[in-house]
Order: C-alpha cells, then sequence, then structure tokens
C-alpha cells in the first residue's frame, strides 16, 4: 500500500525564540531550522512499515516556500521514496494545509496518511484531524503504536489517564506521538541517495485550493517575565518559606 | 449569540476541565449551553445542569458514544452547529481530537488553547512553546475553538438550574470502533488540577527510586506527581504523567521539580504555576530561572528531608 506523509519545516527545538520588537511576530531570520520532531516519527514510522512488507511506497509532503526542499530531502533520507512540495510564500494555516493534503490524497489515493500531532511552532494540533474530516476518512491521533490488518490499523493512542486502543478501517490518518517510535539518524550516503529522489514542485492554484489565512495575528507578545527567585541554602529555609512567605502549604 | 461547550464526562459525573471552559464560553458573550454526548450519560447530563452559568443541557445518548470517537461524537456536534457562535471544548486529549474535525467539516479555522478571550472574535493563545503569546482574529462566522484549562477559573459546579433537553443522536459512522483502554489507577490528584504538584526527571535513576523518593512527598502535600520528558522516555514514570508542551499543562498553586533540568519544552507545561520550587545539584540548571524558590542540592537527601520537614 501507498503511505503519505506530512512533514513541516519549523525552527529547531532547542532554539528559544524571540518575539520581534514591534510585536509582528517571532524572529525567525537566520535561526536554525529543522523538520518538526513529531513529523520525524511519522516518517520513521512509515519507513519500518514498509521495512515489514507492509507499505510499498512513501510520498512524503510539505507545504511552503522553496526551502521546505531540505526537509523533503531529510525525509527521503531517512527513507521516503518521493517527495511533493506545494511551494506557496502565503502564511499557511492548518485547514489550508488539510485542504491542499485533500486534494493530494485524492490525486495519489493513499490507504495511510501519516502526520505529526503537532508542529512545534504553532502549536495548533489541527492539521491531521482536519484532513479525515476532510477526506471522510477516520483518525488514529496521538498514536503510540500502529498494527495493520486484514484492511485495518490497529492503533494504540495516548489519552489523559492512559491509552486506549482503537481499530479503524482503511484508508485512514494518524497521528504521531512522541512515544511511538526513536527516529534513525540519517548517514551520509542516504542524504547522497535522496538528492537522486523525484522532488515535484506544485501550487496551491494546481490543485485549486484557497490558501489565504482565516486568522489574522494581531499581535505577538512576550509571555509574562516570571519575578526574580531566590536561592534558599537549606530545607528548612525553604519549608519556612513556603509556609510563611508564600503561604502555599 | 449563544456558545455551546463539549462536554466531558465519564457518562456519570461532568471532568473538571468542563468547567473551566464553561467560563471561557461566558466570556465570549451570550447564553451558554453545554452538549453531553454518551452511553447511559443521564447522570452527567444533570450534572452539567447544575454548572453555575449554563441555560441549556442537550443530552444525546447513544452506544456510539460510549467512547468518544472522533467521528461519531463530530458528526454530533455538526448536527447541532447551525444555531451556535462559538463551539468550545477543553484543551483535553479528547477535545484536541474533536475540534479540528468538526471546524474543517464547518469550513472554519480552529483556535487552539486559548488562554484568554479577548473579545467575541479576538483570543490569545501561546506559541513556540508557550514562548510567545498570540493574539488573533478570528474572520469566520463559526468559532471553533479548544480552552486550555489553566487560563480560566473553574465554574461553579452547583448552583446552575438549566433545562435538559434530549436530541437525536447521529449515526454511528462505522469507520472506526473501540478496541480497549488501559487507564492508570490513580487516588491522587488529576495532575491538571491539583493544588501541589511535585514532579521528577531523570535525576531520580529509575523507577524504584522515582517511586520511593517522590510519592512520600507526593502523600505528605496530599499532591499530583508530575515527570519529565525524560523521565518518562526512561520508564520512570508512565507516560500520562508528563508536564510538558507534548503533556499536561498544569498551573498549581505549588510546583516542586525535583531532578529537572528545565527544558523549554517542560516549562510550557508549568510555568504558569503561582510558586515554582526547584531542586538540582546543578546550581546552572535552566530550572533555576524561573523558579521562586531554589535548593541547590542532592535530591535524595534534599527530598526526603522536605518530606520530614512538613
Amino acid at each position: 500500500m501507498k503511505a503519505l506523509v506530512a512533514v513541516k519545516r519549523v525552527v529547531d527545538y532547542n532554539v528559544k525564540v524571540r518575539v520581534k520588537s514591534d510585536q509582528t511576530g517571532v524572529d525567525i531570520a537566520n535561526v536554525k531550522m529543522s523538520m518538526n520532531p513529531f513529523d520525524e516519527i511519522a516518517v520513521e514510522e512509515a519507513v519500518r512499515l514498509k521495512e515489514k512488507g507492509v507499505v510499498t511506497e512513501i510520498v512524503a509532503i510539505s507545504c511552503g516556500d522553496a526551502k521546505c526542499q531540505e526537509t523533503l530531502r531529510t525525509a527521503m533520507a531517512i527513507g521516503a521514496d518521493r517527495g511533493i512540495l506545494v511551494e506557496t510564500t502565503e502564511e499557511l494555516q492548518p485547514l489550508a494545509v488539510a485542504k491542499l493534503l485533500k486534494a493530494l490524497v485524492d490525486k495519489e489515493q493513499p490507504q495511510l496518511i501519516i502526520l505529526g500531532k503537532q508542529a512545534i511552532d504553532d502549536d495548533a494540533n489541527q492539521t491531521g484531524q482536519m484532513l479525515a474530516a476532510l477526506a471522510d476518512l477516520p483518525q488514529a491521533t496521538f498514536a503510540s503504536k500502529v498494527e495493520i490488518e486484514g484492511g485495518k490499523a490497529k492503533v494504540t493512542r495516548e489519552v489523559d489517564g492512559g491509552l486506549e486502543t482503537l481499530a479503524v478501517s482503511l484508508p485512514a490518518v494518524v497521528t504521531t506521538d512522541l512515544r511511538l517510535n526513536e527516529p534513525r539518524y540519517v548517514t551520509l550516503p542516504n542524504i547522497m541517495k535522496a538528492k537522486k529522489k523525484q522532488l515535484e514542485v506544485v501550487k496551491p492554484e494546481d490543485l485549486g485550493v484557497d490558501v489565504k489565512p482565516r486568522l489574522k495575528t494581531l499581535k505577538v507578545m512576550e509571555p509574562p517575565k516570571r519575578g526574580a527567585g531566590i536561592k534558599v541554602p537549606d530545607v528548612a529555609t525553604l519549608v519556612d518559606k513556603l509556609k510563611n512567605e508564600a503561604k502555599v502549604i | 449569540m449563544t456558545a455551546l461547550v463539549i462536554a466531558e464526562h465519564d457518562n456519570a459525573a461532568v471532568k473538571g476541565a468542563t468547567l473551566n471552559t464553561v467560563t471561557a464560553a461566558a466570556a465570549c458573550g451570550g447564553d451558554v449551553h453545554v452538549l453531553v454526548a454518551g452511553h447511559n450519560a443521564g447522570e452527567a447530563a444533570k450534572a452539567a445542569s447544575q454548572i453555575a452559568g449554563v441555560s441549556k443541557v442537550i443530552h444525546a445518548d447513544s452506544e456510539a458514544f460510549a467512547h468518544g470517537l472522533a467521528e461519531n461524537m463530530a458528526a454530533q456536534v455538526l448536527a447541532l452547529a447551525g444555531s451556535y457562535s462559538h463551539i468550545l471544548f477543553p484543551a483535553t486529549a479528547s477535545g484536541k481530537n474533536i475540534a479540528p474535525r468538526v471546524a474543517a467539516k464547518l469550513d472554519v479555522a480552529q483556535i487552539s488553547d486559548i488562554t484568554k478571550v479577548d473579545s467575541t472574535d479576538t483570543f490569545e493563545r501561546p506559541i513556540y512553546a508557550g514562548n510567545a503569546i498570540a493574539i488573533v482574529q478570528s474572520a469566520d462566522e463559526k468559532k471553533v475553538i479548544t480552552v486550555r484549562t489553566t487560563g480560566f477559573d473553574p465554574a461553579a459546579a452547583t448552583g446552575g438550574s438549566a433545562a435538559v433537553e434530549t436530541a437525536a443522536a447521529t449515526a454511528d459512522s462505522g469507520k472506526s470502533s473501540f478496541v480497549g483502554q488501559e487507564i492508570a489507577k490513580n487516588d491522587r490528584p488529576d495532575l491538571t488540577a491539583a493544588k501541589i504538584v511535585v514532579s521528577g526527571g531523570r535525576a531520580l535513576g529509575s523507577a524504584e527510586k522515582f517511586n520511593e523518593v517522590m510519592t512520600p512527598l507526593a502523600d505528605k502535600l496530599g499532591a499530583a506527581i508530575g515527570a519529565s520528558r525524560a523521565a518518562v522516555d526512561a520508564g520512570y514514570a508512565p507516560n500520562d504523567l508528563q508536564v510538558g508542551q507534548t503533556g499536561k499543562i498544569v498551573a498549581p498553586q505549588l510546583y516542586i521539580a525535583a531532578g529537572i533540568s528545565g527544558a523549554i519544552q517542560h516549562l510550557a507545561g508549568m510555568k504558569d504555576s503561582k510558586v515554582i520550587v526547584a531542586i538540582n545539584k546543578d546550581e546552572e540548571a535552566p530550572i533555576f530561572s524561573v523558579a521562586d524558590y531554589g535548593l541547590v542540592a542532592d535530591l535524595f537527601t534534599a527530598v526526603p528531608e522536605l518530606t520530614q520537614a512538613l
């Protein structure tokens, strides 16, 4: 079966971003960018399913500016067979991405679509669910285990309080949680091989999708700063402070 | 203008997160209705009708809602969506699962994890692991929202007297089914609602040590236990205890972080706590930059000593 994986280029998770002084957004000029960590897990899962013989072809998709090609090359170095870039300089919100992915799902007809559960920049946690809704497919979000058997995916999900297992009929949309797997490191030979893999570039107009943002960001602010704390020399002082100064115990 | 809150419940009682969501819904202006969709959930509907500020409870009962499957729940919400300007879910695993599905079917943007309602169409939400707060304005006719529960006070669970109306249940989608669950048994207060949270990190070294050191302190304080991702990944604590960007977001009165360095992703889940205490050997650990009280000490001596002293 064919698997489709969506990957997003985001500010590297180790970077502490700063809000621009004019409050129009965060300053991402000259900061390190990488593949969204949850998407790495998604690509890894697709590759593992291919290694098990369940999946035959993996198509990686990214939406955004031309630099997203790097992210697709990374996905192909991990093991994706080919890549599709939906190129636009417009700000893309989850609904727009879900519509772009829906158009590609219609075209590619995959049996399994894997996304990360959320991107660490907008922290939305929406795209997978929205894609499932638009394509009228079942969804299995926050997956920590995926088994494909008999036209169904049996997925264990991380929910509040523990784990839950669902069976969804294929095709289906799965979004990955942190504990689904540990993504492999890409090796130099695989990076070289990835450069030869096919990377198709399409525009939102080619797919007939209007990507205009629906939410307008009026302002981006620094979160409220915490007052400077103090260091206490020992446990007795700590207990005294908590009881008499902070009055929390 | 009327807001619909999708209740999270266990069929018998309404979960705490619903109460915070009602407060957020009231801030959007207009009446607040609550949908209780479940299987034999009459008791939960009755409980919802007593929440202060709720003017109507809609109860939809069907076996299809027994496990809150997103496909079935979203269909039920959509069947009612026509008469509402705002549709709000708590930003829990369940709310996050269903809300975007509803939004996409309505062809509207969804607004995730709001922490403040500025006006009927303008909301505040944290981005980049809480390192920035975005004020966003929705141009859509209907607002589909998930509410970060720590951003809003809970509505009073009693004092209301809303009418309970029964709605026809939508059909089972047949696309997904519930197989089973493993819910961790826990006598402690719920992590996201606890007044005090004690959290352990990688420095605990093993699951045995984690329990040995953290449990007595939690017992003494009547606190919930949390953990950093490092502790969860190493298997010292179950993953539903994870506090952070990808785990639970907590804002208790007192948060005690023991053996947690304070990575950005962990801070995202706890930095709105009223008082933060850090116990760490490494005086350079980033956790000290957000801690109100820091103790540079070996947690294996300091935490038992603290338990003793309380």
